[in-house]
């Protein structure tokens, strides 16, 4: 049972980074249907640029301050720049973000240096409480606590905001919500630029988790990303959550049980689903 | 004094490789109800589409209250007060009635408010379902969310297309005589299929075959003219 406890956390911290990651992907997927693969590339700048402000300052909140700035900004230079010109065209839309999440990857070695770079937890977040067998670590029930908080936010401006209406509304049917007024191109810059710092936010919390950030890692983890927004649903946020957490806890619990199969096992359950449920699993915000 | 709301000037659009407009001529009087008649694929929902920005003109003019609006965004459209009810009705199935409305609503003023209580008046079910899903709906429920999402706001006009698709006889006298009283509040240019619903709620018409006008003029004119009706919409 106390194995179990520890590996359901930790699957279940896992799930969430992947879900500050997913969330954004899943707006931008379902709202605007643009392939992202650049997401990743938010992710480590996230991380990156969270961890130097972190050491600068020597707080982590201007850290996730910084990272979320960050996000902001490069949402805003990526969906000017790179997403524009090839909206409507996922073949276009791979092969430049493809190779824009390249050129992130590898400014961020001109930046920062091509060596990872050792990050530790902030001290008030170090070290773990113990129930008998069962080891609590800190840092990761802080991660759990704020994926259910950014879910909940995301929830409530989602459902209970105009802008939030009109982004499902969005999803929907675009061509609807132009005719009701609405400039359809600024919510998707507005989305973009969410889902970017969602990523970035990611990054910034995966790094003390990780222990270190290197330039690669936002490619790792946008392909989790993906994995997770067919698996929960395009556009469904719920599906989102839903389906990083099974993703975490599927690595979690395979990566001790069954390591061999740990690394696949995402690959698995997506090939699953697309065979049986192409829709995703969970709720599709398409179809409510 | 006939004031002319919106005038389409030698409208042609091209949709893809295919030449749908060809010659577009029409003239929208405030106040009055123009029914756009043809068969299926004359282009008349091209026309409406082509007004609202969905399907930009390539050649002639589309003038709404003397300004010209032929290159404008669609939603920049919508905002000048010129409201569509698309054919397949455009409801957000996942959003409910109220969450439709809402979306709809670009500013809650006094003025708003109350044409919102009186298209709820005009519409009992819309009111009832408030807090159902718009995929739940029936049909004829559906349109009536439509119309009430285009009207609800400063809309000086109304682009209806084919209300009475698909709708049961009875539903079909409801959306008529919702038409008739929406009609005391604003200009409506409709599409319509059905002759007699048409000819009921029209002012005037304008007849669409190939992509051109072929014929204009009062709704009482062409009730009259079987040759006309028999010709182009193959009645009588």
């Amino acid at each position: 049972m106390d194995l179990f406890i520890n590996l359901f956390i930790n699957g279940l911290a896992t799930g969430m980074l992947i879900f500050l990651l997913a969330s954004g992907l899943t707006l931008i997927f379902g709202l605007m249907d643009v392939l992202n693969f650049a997401h990743g590339g938010l992710f480590v700048w996230g991380a990156y640029s969270g961890i130097f402000a972190y050491t600068w300052s020597g707080s982590f909140i201007v850290g996730i301050l910084g990272a979320i700035v960050t996000g902001f900004v490069l949402g805003w230079v990526t969906e000017k720049l790179i997403i524009t010109p090839v909206y409507g065209n996922h073949v276009q839309q791979i092969l430049i973000t493809l190779g824009f999440m390249l050129v992130l990857s590898e400014l961020i070695k001109v930046v920062f240096g091509p060596n990872g770079i050792p990050v530790e937890v902030p001290s008030y977040l170090a070290g773990s409480w113990e129930f008998g067998e069962v080891i609590l670590i800190k840092y990761r029930i802080f991660i759990i606590f704020i994926g259910f908080v950014i879910f909940g936010i995301f929830q409530y401006v989602l459902k209970k905001t105009k802008i939030g209406l009109i982004v499902r509304a969005g999803v929907m049917d675009k061509e609807m919500v132009q005719v009701l007024g609405i400039n359809i191109k600024r919510v998707f810059l507005f989305v973009f630029m969410t889902g970017s710092a969602m990523a970035a936010f990611g990054g910034m919390l995966m790094a003390p988790y990780s222990g270190v950030i290197y330039a690669e890692m936002g490619m790792e983890y946008a392909i989790l990303g993906f994995i997770v927004v067919v698996i929960g649903g395009m556009g469904s946020f719920s599906g989102s959550l839903m389906a990083a957490i099974l993703v975490g806890l599927a690595g979690s619990f395979m990566a001790y049980y069954v390591p061999y199969l740990s690394l696949a096992v995402n690959m698995i359950l997506m090939a699953i689903v697309l065979i049986f449920r192409p829709q995703g699993l969970f709720t599709n915000a398409k179809e409510g | 004094m006939m004031n002319s709301l919106l005038k389409l000037d030698q409208l042609q659009t091209h949709i893809g490789q295919y030449h749908i407009l060809q010659g577009i001529q029409f003239e929208a009087i405030e106040g009055e109800v123009s029914v756009l008649l043809g068969r299926n694929g004359a282009g008349k929902t091209t026309t409406l589409k082509t007004i609202i920005g969905l399907t930009p003109a390539s050649h002639g003019k589309v003038m709404f209250e003397g300004q010209e609006i032929t290159k404008r965004k669609t939603y920049d459209i919508a905002n000048l007060g010129i409201g569509y009810v698309p054919e397949d009705q455009g409801i957000f199935k996942g959003l409910t009635v109220e969450e439709n409305m809402k979306v709809a609503i670009r500013k809650e003023t006094d003025e708003v408010c109350e044409k919102q209580a009186y298209i709820l008046e005009l519409f009992p079910d819309l009111k009832k379902f408030w807090k159902k899903a718009g995929g739940h709906l029936s049909g004829g429920q559906k349109q009536m969310l439509s119309m009430a999402r285009a009207f609800v706001n400063d809309s000086k006009l109304l682009l209806i297309d084919e209300p009475s698709k698909g709708l049961a006889p009875i539903v079909v006298e409801k959306v008529m005589e919702a038409i008739t009283e929406m009609k005391k509040k604003t200009t409506i240019i409709l599409v319509e299929q059905n002759f007699i619903m048409a000819s009921r709620i029209g002012d005037t018409y304008t007849l669409i075959d190939d992509g051109k006008t072929v014929h204009s003029g009062s709704m009482a004119e062409l009730i009259g003219d079987e040759e006309l009706k028999r010709k182009y919409l193959g009645i009588g």
